[in-house]
């Protein structure tokens, strides 16, 4: 078996005379929490949304556990144990927290083609449920709608769904979005809570979070990978600083 | 009186008031609430993909005007018996819904409801074309389809048998929605993106409660041919598919009831108006515009409002209020 | 069946592709720009030709009556957008296909009223009856010559206005990114009203032509508009290519096979075969490429 959970082989995406993403290849250890990090239009967006399955690659192949999924739909990733976080919320608003995780639990059954028995009343989703939700520090607010809860708490919501499926793996989509500062210390002590148990891929802005937890770290800039090592090597390599100049080259410097 | 206790009471009184108000009045009213039935039952297996599934279908009347035909012919061909005719006219209605559905499922959004639109335009001109069967102008269906030995000619016999069924097919509705697979169908309404990502592939579940609401479409337009002792093309009609819509939207959509308050409405807004004028449309149309735009709610909504039974004050807007399951902990009228 | 009756046949395609090209390119345009469905589409169609109608009793003048129903059509349509329309640019798709859908039947009461049930034949213009020959021994009426001829100048004209002037440029930016526009100080407003009552026009304008062809009745755009909607389905939502392929396609398929299917299929069913062809059609590109031969490309 591979020591890779997911790699990329020189995957290129182009939208007309845009490259997106250009002859990249990755490789994350199993076990590791891989960072992923470059300015605005990097690419991380397409990069993401070719390795759920949601865009095709023009060239190249992605596989998971050592099996090519390059063709896979979404769906049948998620089951293979890829499970990912939004980087913009995406929830189901009419559902309570506790369903919206026990949606999740549902979806690890082989099929849900079950048409009589109330889920609300399924005690082998709804106690997975809860306990996932107490996990995420959602604790007592199962019963809360989820379209009125924080937006601290949604990103709560959306980690706590991707644990529910049972994965293999994790990618973060931008955890930290939007959080302000409570928020972020708690969703950070959580993250790191579930590092090691979990391979995780990390797409992240947010530097202090990327170096506390990050075994490894790639850097994406202009759609193809210019660095990718250790905290210390990318802190120090030459391409990554001049990448980030004018941006947050001090967090480079600083207490990292 | 808690919530779930007060939407059951309504719920009763409406049966009630269904049980015993047509036959009362007569003949007429027995007739028309027969059709009010009918339509609400068609209306209900509309919900089933709009209210819960976020599918926005221009062509179920297709699927009720298939289950028409089929009983139709059915009782044409001598075969009579309901028991038989009317599982039988379901089984078509699914066939199809299953091949419209299997290839208009893989659209979304704007192309879906073209897609169904003209799916539904094929069947209407297959039906059309149909000389054997009157082509445009249909057909008289010699007699209603019998119970065995229970004759369905009777209006008020069968005006109660359709209310039974009626009452059954909103019982079925009522668990499909609440469980494992009504919780998929709704995660997709909310978010089909987000369904896919924890390992749900979308398109079965679309396809299968496409299917159930063809079928329960079907069984409606059994009925109709029934109840008219008539079927033509016209049942089949895109015209129909959208005003089945309005019902829904007009009734309260994501309710069940609401389709069939619905249908309700659009029939006496019909019956009251075209006696005063034929071109009563001219006014249904600046109504529906008027509640597209101006109004929040719909009927079922209203209702429970007014009586206390509908959602906490300040709740966000609320266009499709639940009927309750008892022994759910969470917040009544919502996904637990 | 001779060479002859086949090109015929053809260029009546080609004629009746032209026409739902006319619809189509407003169905697509208004919702790849102001992303609306519009459902009241076909009642434009129908008003064009009922439009006619009324301006040939009022004026004998043809050419004045058209101008005088492309007006109306402009005047409907202007009063539709601000009325119905606004609002609508921000809700869903199912409050956009009741709201027109509702616009659509009092529509067709509407002519009811004013004009009645039946159906009311139009004359063609006296200068424009008579055949020509287009090729020895066939002839072809003179005035699907000359609507063929209309509907591929404005064709031609739209196609000109959107990638060469600065209202298209407009136009086309406002499709990509209408926060964009509004920020640089154009009248997003206005602009829409505008696209709206161009693809009205079109619609009347097609109406108009086809009035004498067809007759004029209610309800006369809705088959017409389901049609159309066929014709964005195959060519692709959004995209002015795909409407003009789409809208040929289905044309010339469907007119051939009013003719070619009854030739080999002998049966009770070959009504029902011709009128399904086209949905056919519509089905295998699905199976093809479920967004249609040339959906425009969305960011």
């Amino acid at each position: 078996m591979s020591e890779f959970v997911l790699e990329t082989h020189h995957l290129c995406k182009a939208f007309g005379a845009l490259v997106a993403t250009d002859d990249v290849t990755l490789g994350i250890r199993k076990g590791e929490t891989h960072a992923l990090i470059g300015p605005n239009g990097a690419g991380k967006t397409t990069l993401v949304g070719q390795l759920t399955g949601e865009l095709r690659p023009d060239a190249g192949r992605i596989t998971f556990d050592g099996r090519d999924i390059t063709d896979l739909p979404t769906a049948r990733r998620a089951r293979l144990g890829l499970a990912r976080s939004f980087q913009i919320t995406s929830i189901f608003d009419s559902f309570t927290a506790e369903g919206n995780v026990a949606l999740a639990v549902q979806a690890t059954e082989p099929h849900s083609f079950r048409f009589w028995t109330p889920a609300g009343r399924i005690a082998r989703l709804r106690q997975p449920a809860r306990k996932l939700l107490a996990d995420v520090g959602l604790d007592g607010l199962g019963h809360r709608i989820a379209s009125r809860m924080s937006h601290g708490q949604h990103r709560q919501l959306e980690l706590g769904m991707a644990l529910a499926i049972h994965p293999v793996m994790l990618l973060l989509d931008e955890p930290m979005a939007g959080l302000g500062i409570e928020e972020s210390r708690a969703m950070s002590q959580l993250l790191a809570s579930i590092k090691g148990r979990y391979t995780i891929l990390l797409i992240e802005h947010d530097m202090d979070i990327v170096f506390s937890l990050a075994d490894r770290i790639s850097v994406l800039v202009g759609g193809r990978i210019i660095a990718s090592g250790t905290a210390d090597e990318i802190r120090n390599h030459p391409a990554v600083r001049v990448a980030y100049l004018g941006e947050e080259d001090d967090e480079f410097d600083a207490d990292g | 009186m808690p919530l779930p206790a007060r939407r059951g009471a309504l719920l009763l009184v409406l049966l009630a008031v269904a049980i015993v108000l047509p036959p009362y009045f007569g003949t007429y009213y027995t007739r028309f609430a027969t059709q009010i039935a009918i339509y609400g039952m068609a209306a209900l297996s509309v919900d089933l993909l709009l209210g819960y599934t976020g599918l926005i279908t221009f062509g179920q009347a297709a699927l009720f005007g298939v289950g028409a035909y089929a009983a139709g012919m059915l009782t044409v061909y001598g075969i009579t018996n309901a028991l038989v005719a009317w599982p039988l006219a379901m089984l078509v209605s699914m066939l199809f819904a299953l091949a419209i559905g299997s290839l208009s499922l893989r659209t979304r959004g704007f192309q879906f409801i073209m897609v169904t639109l003209a799916f539904a335009q094929m069947v209407y001109y297959f039906a059309q074309s149909l000389r054997n069967w009157g082509g445009d102008d249909g057909f008289t269906v010699p007699q209603r389809n019998d119970l065995g030995y229970v004759s369905l000619a009777n209006h008020t016999t069968f005006y109660y048998v359709v209310l039974a069924l009626l009452v059954l097919v909103v019982f079925l509705a009522h668990r499909i929605v609440r469980s494992e697979f009504g919780m998929v169908i709704r995660g997709i309404r909310d978010n089909e993106r987000r369904v896919a990502a924890i390992g749900f592939p979308p398109y079965r579940y679309k396809l299968v409660i496409f299917v159930i609401a063809g079928g329960i479409a079907g069984l409606a337009g059994a009925l109709m041919a029934n109840h008219a002792k008539f079927v033509s093309p016209a049942t089949l009609s895109w015209q129909l598919s959208g005003e089945l819509l309005a019902m829904v939207i007009l009734g309260s959509a994501n309710s069940l009831i609401g389709p069939i308050l619905g249908a309700a409405f659009f029939l006496a807004f019909r019956d009251v108006l075209s006696d005063f004028t034929e071109h009563w449309m001219l006014f249904f149309g600046p109504l529906l515009v008027a509640r597209v735009l101006l109004v929040k709610d719909g009927i079922w909504g209203m209702v429970l409002r007014a009586t206390g039974a509908g959602d906490a004050p300040g709740a966000p807007e609320v266009d499709c209020p639940e009927l309750v399951a008892p022994g759910m902990d969470s917040k009544p009228g919502r996904v637990p | 069946m001779t060479l002859a009756l086949l090109l015929e046949q053809l260029f009546n395609g080609v004629q009746f592709g032209l026409m739902l090209f006319l619809m189509a390119v407003g169905v697509t345009l208004v919702f790849g720009i102001m992303r609306v469905i519009n459902l009241a589409h076909g009642s434009l169609f129908m008003l064009g030709g009922y439009f006619l109608m009324a301006a040939l009793a009022w004026t004998q003048s043809y050419a004045l009556a058209v101008l005088f129903a492309l007006i109306g059509g402009a005047l409907v349509a202007i009063v539709l957008e601000i009325v119905v329309l606004r609002p609508l640019y921000r809700r869903g798709a199912l409050d956009q296909v009741l709201a027109t859908f509702g616009l659509s039947l009092f529509f067709n009461e509407a002519v009811t009223v004013i004009w009645g049930r039946e159906s009311i034949p139009l004359s063609i213009p006296p200068f424009l009856t008579g055949s020509v020959e287009i090729i020895p021994g066939a002839a072809y009426p003179i005035y699907r010559l000359v609507i063929t001829g209309v509907a591929i100048v404005a064709g031609l004209l739209l196609y000109l206005l959107i990638t060469r002037t600065r209202v298209g440029a407009l136009i086309r930016a406002g499709s990509d990114n209408r926060e964009i526009v509004a920020a640089l100080g154009i009248n997003i407003s206005l602009l829409y009203t505008l696209v709206f009552a161009l693809s009205a026009m079109l619609a009347a304008l097609a109406g108009i032509m086809m009035g004498p062809l067809l007759s004029v009745e209610p309800g006369a755009g809705d088959p017409i508009l389901i049609l159309a909607l066929v014709v964005v389905v195959i060519g692709g939502i959004g995209s002015v290519r795909g409407a003009l392929v789409g809208a040929l396609m289905v044309g010339i398929f469907d007119t051939l096979s009013r003719v070619l299917i009854p030739l080999v299929i002998q049966t009770n069913a070959t009504s029902a075969l011709v009128g399904m062809a086209v949905y056919v059609l519509m089905a295998v590109v699905l199976l093809f490429s479920r967004t249609g031969l040339f959906a425009a490309h969305r960011g």
